[in-house]
């Protein structure tokens, strides 16, 4: 498993629980969730609609708060932050990326990754500057001026990833990211994701797709709202040819 | 069936010996299958035997060479043409025990189907990884000589197949457990009717550890 990994977690969810209502409509969407994300890491989370994937999702980036629990993203505490701090780590340390991308339509996509680091008071000659070169980075370079009603589904998306990940951000938490895109586009995004990941960032991807599940480290599987179990992947050099050194 | 049309299928590009057959076999599908020596050996003589493969010399290191006949360009062309018969499944180890687990004592069907979604879900990543990297190697030969590997190409098909065959398993599984939830929620509902004046309260969760246990 991920116990040797050297790096801190960049994302640690510790005992995290999420009640909605009381009494008798109490609902518990989460049930004491422990979930570590190292640099490096894409953590897939499956499990039936209603397992409370999505909740994990919003609450580990901070949109929503946890019954109990922590959140922990960078070293900070962000159950404990004031509104002020916590506006602002969302702004500098959690990259989203949804389902419907959620590009600005009235920026172009250079415009749409510079806008995180603008916010962060970086000038905008560098924020542009920064935003060209992650575009370019992962090979995005061609969108730069195009505004998002002239771009495809997938192209915003990785734009969106883009966006995620721009300046010394790391972790990008992505719901769904596939879900619009036809299967060919959805691979195109995961390749993305996972390179970005294989890069040193951490990512968090929540799907109901096992294809796309599939290009994560770990794959951890909710049902009524706890993990009941998960998968890390083997050595790929074990693989096939493993089996086929056994004849 | 495949193996004989595999072998075939290499030798329509050159007479070959078995060793060389079974090291092509391999390269194509990524050591997917693994034959050996023996088999393809075998293989071969009854190939032979058919008429659609005949002993054609040996080369300079005394390999016993085979090439294909025009019967056995007959029987290619054929194998080709027409689709593989899905109308008389092969037996399923999976879809048989699942079968057997509705209603077997002390057996948690829901534990069934997630041990096995586990393992299928991490066999998809194992896939998916090889994909990539199967990717990575065709783009490369395309990139150097601007033409892409025939072997390269053909592991990537293999290995799709295999994502997409372990996708479906996947799928299933999925399917399998909301099908026996509903089923389980709709049999508790109507051992507890008379259909509802008021609501009762705490339906969901009890509805729910009971579909659980069932």
């Amino acid at each position: 498993m991920t116990t040797a990994t050297p790096q801190q977690p960049v994302l640690r969810l510790q005992n995290l629980t999420r009640v909605h209502g009381s009494g008798a409509t109490e609902v518990h969407a989460l049930r004491g969730i422990d979930l570590d994300v190292h640099p490096g890491e894409l953590v897939a989370v499956m499990g039936p609609s209603g397992s409370g994937k999505s909740t994990l999702l919003t609450i580990a980036g901070g949109l929503d708060s946890p019954t109990s629990g922590r959140v922990i993203v960078e070293d900070t505490d962000i159950t404990a932050a004031s509104p002020k701090e916590l506006a602002a780590l969302r702004r500098r340390s959690i990259g989203y990326v949804f389902q419907d991308y959620n590009l600005i339509p009235a920026l172009t996509a250079a415009e749409n990754v510079a806008l995180p680091r603008e916010l962060d008071g970086v000038s905008a000659r560098k924020a542009r500057a920064e935003a060209l070169a992650a575009l370019a980075e992962m090979d995005l370079g061609h969108l730069a001026e195009r505004f998002p009603d002239e771009m495809s589904g997938g192209q915003q998306q990785r734009v969106a990833i883009a966006r995620a990940l721009v300046g010394d951000r790391r972790l990008v938490l992505a719901d769904e990211p596939t879900g619009a895109l036809d299967s060919e586009t959805g691979e195109s995004v995961l390749a993305l994701l996972r390179s970005r990941c294989d890069a040193g960032a951490a990512g968090v991807l929540v799907t109901h797709e096992p294809r796309f599940a599939a290009w994560a480290d770990r794959v951890v599987f909710l049902r009524d709202g706890s993990v009941v179990d998960q998968t890390v992947r083997s050595e790929a050099d074990s693989l096939l040819t493993g089996r086929a050194a056994q004849r | 069936m495949s193996i004989r049309h595999g072998l075939l299928a290499l030798l329509e590009r050159g007479p070959r010996y078995g060793s060389q057959l079974r090291t092509e076999f391999e390269s194509r599908t990524g050591a997917t299958w693994p034959l050996n020596v023996g088999q393809v050996y075998t293989t071969l003589n009854r190939l032979e035997r058919d008429g659609m493969v005949a002993q054609d010399g040996e080369d300079e290191a005394g390999h016993a060479l085979y090439a294909i006949t025009d019967n056995g360009r007959a029987e290619l062309r054929d194998w080709f043409e027409n689709p593989v018969d899905r109308t008389s499944p092969a037996r399923d180890e999976l879809a048989i025990k699942l079968a057997m687990a509705v209603g077997a004592p002390g057996v948690d069907i829901r534990d069934v189907i997630q041990s096995q979604r586990r393992h299928t879900v991490k066999a998809m990543q194992d896939y998916t990884r090889l994909k990539a990297q199967a990717i990575t190697a065709v783009e490369k030969a395309v990139a150097d000589h601007g033409a892409e590997e025939r072997d390269d190409v053909a592991w990537l098909l293999v290995l799709e197949q295999l994502i997409f065959q372990t996708e479906a398993e996947a799928r299933w599984l999925d399917h399998c457990e909301a099908r026996l939830i509903r089923l389980s929620a709709a049999a508790a509902a109507s051992r507890t009717e008379p259909p509802p004046e008021g609501g009762s309260p705490a339906v969901t969760p009890r509805t729910r550890s009971t579909a659980r246990s069932s």
